[in-house]
């Protein structure tokens, strides 16, 4: 009988590895298991077994029956497992079709370079201010002084309002309404909307500005070299080559161009930097003392120095972007990509 | 300021290539903006001698030449009539080009084989004269390119002069810094006068009527000259400074101007009346034809230079056409003076005259060149036309022109500015390299005196500019400043940048329109002749009348916008725009300037959503701004049907409040706009005004703890006329400020099939909690009767269906 029943255990085994589905399984465990099963054939049978080899007999039975159980059951796991598996899949769906959110809206590029020279400087202590667009010709001009029928007005093409009202031409005259208001130290940022009367590739009627100003004891034009130096190599990387030549600006002395490397062509010489490998960046100087007389402050005391640069130029140079009139086309082909 | 390196090197030895001195000149402040190679526009020219001419046999126009290069004869057909034997002439030989792109060929002319060409000045663009062939200095060896016989090459500088600079609109401005830049001493050009003995005090006199204006005119008088071409040495001088030859006299004029900064004038004098000169301001609507044969009508504050009886030239402008050098002049009277910057400056713009001399009149000449450059120029006359200086000069000096003053300079304050310690010895060389008077004046301090051609330098600061600009920037070391910490907040631009991230990411994307619109823009966005908005900023020079107003509403940049996307095919577009709107006050005062931030929607909902194409509308927009003051924090938000905005749509518009303050506007864009436009598709806009929201928006935020109790919820749907809006059944709600109603919110809106014309549905869903037990429904029940009852009786409405709903 016992001979009988490794035999089983063996067929039974073989037979639950060779089944291939879950009605083959059931099937099985009926054969074996069931009612009417061989297992519990075998076991009705105790009776024919010698008296002293029935307790053996009974729990080699009873292990034979435990092993077949929870092999059965184990596949039958499986194999519903298997099942809601491929259930799931029936479901599959196209990943690679789009997303249904609502399509981010982008910042103007302008923006963004504004707002990134915003967070350096805010970051080095400098306040945002901001000033009228339409401006007194006091604080646009003379408090700048540059004095009426002076040649310096040359070099901004002003759009009048009236006599004495001007679209400002420059975010300079903040400068002066802010040290009108507060006693040293200075030190502001300001951007915005500038006008000039000027349109064709290279201009546009109006662009952006930011202007800085610091003042406060001891401020060398050491000093203006260096905050300038880091705020470039920021924007540009730490790489960039970067020159401070002498410029003229009514209302900072001594005054000071900023160029950097040109950025296309790595010095070399190219269209973009008129073949010089240098790139015009800003402008720059030290407060005039006649600024600060307009302001009433002590220019024997205070030394500072102000700057001014053009986004739309950054944004240029920073993106690769060839035309100044595409910044106020509002091309969607042209926005969507900032 | 265009400079020839060849012309330059008259003045100062110039060893360092054109690169090289123009990025000295650059980094010492003038700023070479490009470096221009001249060549001539021809090759294969050279020197020939012309050994003999005979006719030709089969024309009579031409005749035959030959010609030797000194290595090999050729033959020439030539057309010109001026040529003989033993001329040394220019030869284009075979090969050769010219200009207007000729390639010269052997070629048979009536049967006559000529191999080359002789050429005029005029063929070969070094001179206007095309009357024959070019006659050469028989000095010349024979076969020498033309380019190099002549030395016809040159490099031009083109320098940036800033207006601080008047003395670098002159050669010899821009050869002194080249001296002081390169350790090298300026060869002033030496001048000597043959005078004859009429003196010319008594030939002529000059009055100056207005001295302010006027403060010196002086005057030489060259007779017997004869006017003629001038030589081209001189020509291609002018050339190269991008001006244009015209005879012997005017170009020594130009000449001098160019070489000394100083502009000056010749008068035909047997023009004049009288024989005279006086200086005075124009009348009123006084005429004047200038030498540009423009007639021009003068104010009455034009400075005019006149004869006995009528105006000659507008001082210091431009001459006039009635005493121009002629090609018979023969006495010519030579104007050098000062005239006041302003005044030139003024006129010039006035007249529209930005000429060369008025340039630099009103930077400011040097007062102390006046007669320098008189003489100059006089002694030049003589010397190109043959004639001869009259004795004497008239200088007329009624008033001291202002000139450079002792500047003190302390050392100290040159470190104060630079920051770096510049060695008194380097400063002191600097000073004097650049022609200034240094004396020592006490401890670390010096009296300087800038040369009289240096009118801008008047203050310590101004030195120390000079110092550090040739002692160079570059040696300055980068230091940071020593700062103290201060507190940096920036409410208004904190605001925007988190209003540009809740548009941005609600879909909208920032554009910046130009500020200026057109006039008839406002006509097209309806707005009325009587709105606040029509008193508007007006430029009054504006560069097209399409920019000519600033803008008193976003509005116009917005649907511009939209119409140009469209156009491209982008037609769901939602855009916003954050700057300001102009409103003029009254004359004299500058306009209200407010800050707005605008936005447009239209199209889909969103963009190439595969399955959804629904239009946006009103509700779309609504909720974006709702989400705006969400983020803002910025509560009591109402919108209310009226006022509404004209170019909105009467019956889909709202005015947005913060409690009792408008905040702006909302809607759909009127559909006459959209018609007119042409634009097919309907378009929502708000408009709100960013400096309110700026005040309105809160930074704090005050929590408040939450019930952990379950919810009731009821829902009720009211039958009720269609006029009662949603917002007045909220109000009657929250007026009774029931504590257990935790919320109330509408979940359906119907009008049509079931219910009775002219009413609407409206489903409310009700939240009942407590913050201290969970709620019964008959406690829930209690609250809620009260509510429907209220809402019953006020609004005369019927319960269409009621519902029941527990969390």
């Amino acid at each position: 009988m016992i001979e009988n029943l490794q035999q089983l255990e063996k067929n039974a085994l073989a037979e639950i590895q060779a089944a291939t589905n879950e009605s083959e399984i059931i099937a099985i465990r009926t054969k074996y298991l069931g009612r009417k099963g061989l297992i519990t054939q075998l076991l009705r049978d105790i009776a024919k077994v010698p008296q002293e080899q029935r307790p053996l007999f009974g729990k080699r039975c009873n292990d034979v029956k435990e092993l077949l159980t929870s092999r059965i059951e184990e596949v039958l796991r499986l194999q519903s497992g298997q099942n809601a598996e491929e259930a799931l899949l029936k479901e599959k769906i196209d990943v690679t079709l789009p997303g249904r959110a609502v399509k981010y809206g982008r910042t103007h590029p302008v923006t963004q370079v504004a707002q990134e020279i915003c967070s350096i400087f805010s970051s080095f202590g400098f306040s945002v201010v901001e000033g009228p667009e339409v401006e007194l010709d006091y604080y646009n001009f003379e408090a700048l002084n540059i004095p009426k029928d002076h040649p310096a007005r040359d070099m901004q093409d002003t759009f009048y309002i009236e006599e004495n009202i001007v679209l400002r031409t420059h975010t300079s005259p903040v400068q002066v309404r802010v040290m009108e208001k507060v006693k040293p130290p200075v030190r502001i940022l300001s951007p915005g909307r500038v006008y000039r009367r000027d349109s064709d590739v290279s201009h546009t009627p109006m662009f952006h500005q930011i202007e800085g100003l610091l003042v406060d004891q001891g401020i060398t034009f050491g000093d203006l070299k260096g905050i300038l130096a880091v705020f470039l190599k920021i924007i540009f990387g730490q790489e960039t080559k970067i020159r401070f030549r002498p410029s003229f600006f009514p209302f900072t002395e001594p005054s000071a161009e900023v160029d950097i490397c040109c950025v296309i062509c790595k010095g070399e010489g190219c269209r973009v930097c008129k073949q010089s490998g240098w790139l015009e960046i800003l402008g720059s100087g030290m407060v005039d003392p006649a600024v600060f007389k307009y302001v009433g402050y002590d220019s024997e005391k205070y030394t500072g120095f102000a700057f001014g640069l053009g986004l739309e130029r950054i944004a240029m140079l920073k993106y690769g972007v060839s035309d100044i009139r595409l910044f106020f086309e509002n091309d969607f082909r042209f926005l969507r990509q900032f | 300021m265009l400079v020839s390196l060849k012309w330059l090197k008259d003045y100062v030895n110039i060893s360092l290539k054109a690169e090289k001195l123009a990025e000295r000149m650059t980094m010492s402040g003038l700023e070479v903006e490009a470096i221009k190679e001249i060549v001539p526009a021809f090759t294969g020219v050279v020197t020939a001698k012309i050994i003999s001419v005979k006719p030709h046999p089969n024309a009579d126009n031409l005749s035959l030449c030959e010609v030797t290069d000194g290595a090999k004869k050729y033959p020439v057909v030539c057309g010109a009539k001026n040529i003989k034997a033993g001329d040394i002439v220019p030869l284009a030989k075979v090969g050769a080009t010219i200009p207007g792109g000729y390639v010269i060929k052997e070629a048979r002319l009536r049967g006559e084989l000529s191999e080359g060409m002789l050429c005029s000045e005029a063929e070969l663009e070094i001179g206007d004269d095309a009357s024959g062939i070019m006659q050469l200095s028989h000095g010349f060896k024979l076969g020498l390119p033309l380019e190099k016989a002549l030395d016809l090459k040159d490099t031009v500088l083109d320098i940036n002069v800033t207006p601080n600079r008047a003395d670098c609109l002159s050669m010899l401005g821009i050869a002194r810094e080249a001296a002081a830049l390169t350790n090298k001493k300026i060869k002033i050009p030496e001048i000597r006068i043959k005078e004859n003995d009429q003196s010319i005090k008594r030939l002529t006199s000059v009055k100056i009527m207005d001295p302010e204006l006027c403060p010196r005119y002086t005057a030489r008088m060259i007779k017997n000259v004869t006017i003629g071409p001038s030589p081209v040495w001189l020509k291609t001088r002018l050339e190269a400074a991008g001006m244009r030859a015209i005879n012997n006299v005017v170009d020594v004029t130009n000449f001098v101007m160019l070489e000394m900064g100083q502009p000056l004038h010749a008068f035909d004098f047997r023009f004049l009346e009288k024989g005279r000169i006086i200086v005075r301001k124009s009348k009123k609507d006084e005429e004047f034809v200038s030498l540009d044969g423009k007639s021009r009508k003068l104010t009455d504050d034009t400075l005019l230079i006149c004869d006995g009886v009528k105006p000659i030239a507008i001082g210091g402008i431009m001459g006039g056409l009635n005493s121009e050098v002629k090609e018979d002049t023969s006495t010519i009277l030579l104007e050098s003076a000062y005239f006041n910057p302003q005044s030139i400056r003024r006129s010039a713009r006035k007249l529209g005259m930005p000429t060369d001399a008025a340039f630099r009149f009103e930077r400011g000449v040097d007062p102390e060149g006046v007669v320098r450059a008189l003489n100059r120029a006089a002694q030049l006359i003589a010397d190109l036309s043959g004639g001869s200086v009259c004795r004497g000069y008239i200088d007329e000096y009624p008033q001291k022109i202002k000139t450079v003053k002792n500047i003190k300079l302390r050392l100290t304050r040159v470190h104060q500015i630079t920051g770096t310690k510049i060695p008194t010895a380097e400063i002191l060389k600097i000073l004097r390299s650049l022609e200034m008077k240094v004396n020592a004046a006490g401890k670390g301090v010096y009296r300087v005196k800038p040369p009289s051609f240096r009118m801008d330098l008047t203050r310590e600061i101004d030195l120390i500019e000079e110092i550090i600009r040739i002692y160079g920037y570059k040696r300055v070391p980068e230091t940071l400043p020593d700062i103290s910490i201060t507190e940096t907040r920036h409410n208004y631009q904190d605001m925007e940048k988190r209003l540009r991230n809740v548009m941005n990411g609600m879909g909208f994307s920032e554009v910046i329109n130009y500020s200026f619109i057109a006039p008839s823009s406002l006509d097209n966005v309806l707005l009325p002749t009587d709105d606040k908005r029509r008193n508007v900023v007006a430029i009054s020079n504006p560069l097209t009348e399409e920019q000519s107003i600033m803008r008193p509403t976003l509005l116009v940049g917005l649907l511009d916008t939209l119409k140009k996307n469209i156009n491209n095919g982008y037609g769901n577009l939602k855009i916003f725009e954050l700057g300001r709107a102009f409103i003029h006050r009254q004359k004299g005062k500058l306009p209200e300037e407010k800050n707005f931030c605008a936005a447009l929607m239209s199209g889909a909902k969103t963009d190439d959503l595969w399955g959804l194409k629904t239009p946006t509308d009103f509700f779309d927009l609504k909720g974006c701004l709702e989400n705006l003051f969400f983020d803002l924090k910025i509560s009591n938000i109402k919108f209310a049907a009226s006022p509404s905005e004209p170019f909105l749509h009467p019956g889909k518009s709202c005015t947005v409040f913060s409690g009792e303050i408008p905040l702006g506007c909302m809607g759909v864009i009127h559909p006459q706009i959209m018609a007119k436009l042409d634009l097919k598709q309907d378009a929502c806009f708000f408009e709100i005004n960013t400096d309110l929201i700026a005040q309105a928006s809160k930074t704090v935020v005050n929590y408040a703890d939450f019930s952990r109790f379950p919810a009731i919820n009821r829902d009720v749907a009211f039958v009720l006329d269609k006029k009662i809006e949603a917002d007045y059944i909220i109000n009657i709600i929250s007026n009774l400020n029931e504590d257990l109603l935790e919320n109330v919110v509408i979940f359906d809106i119907y009008e049509g099939k079931g219910i009775p014309e002219g009413t609407k549905s409206i489903g409310f869903r009700f939240s009942y909690r407590s913050a201290q037990r969970t709620l019964t429904d008959s406690q829930a029940g209690e609250v809620h009767e009260r509510i429907i009852r209220n809402i019953v009786d006020l609004t005369k409405a019927k319960i269409r269906g009621e519902n029941k709903q527990e969390e």
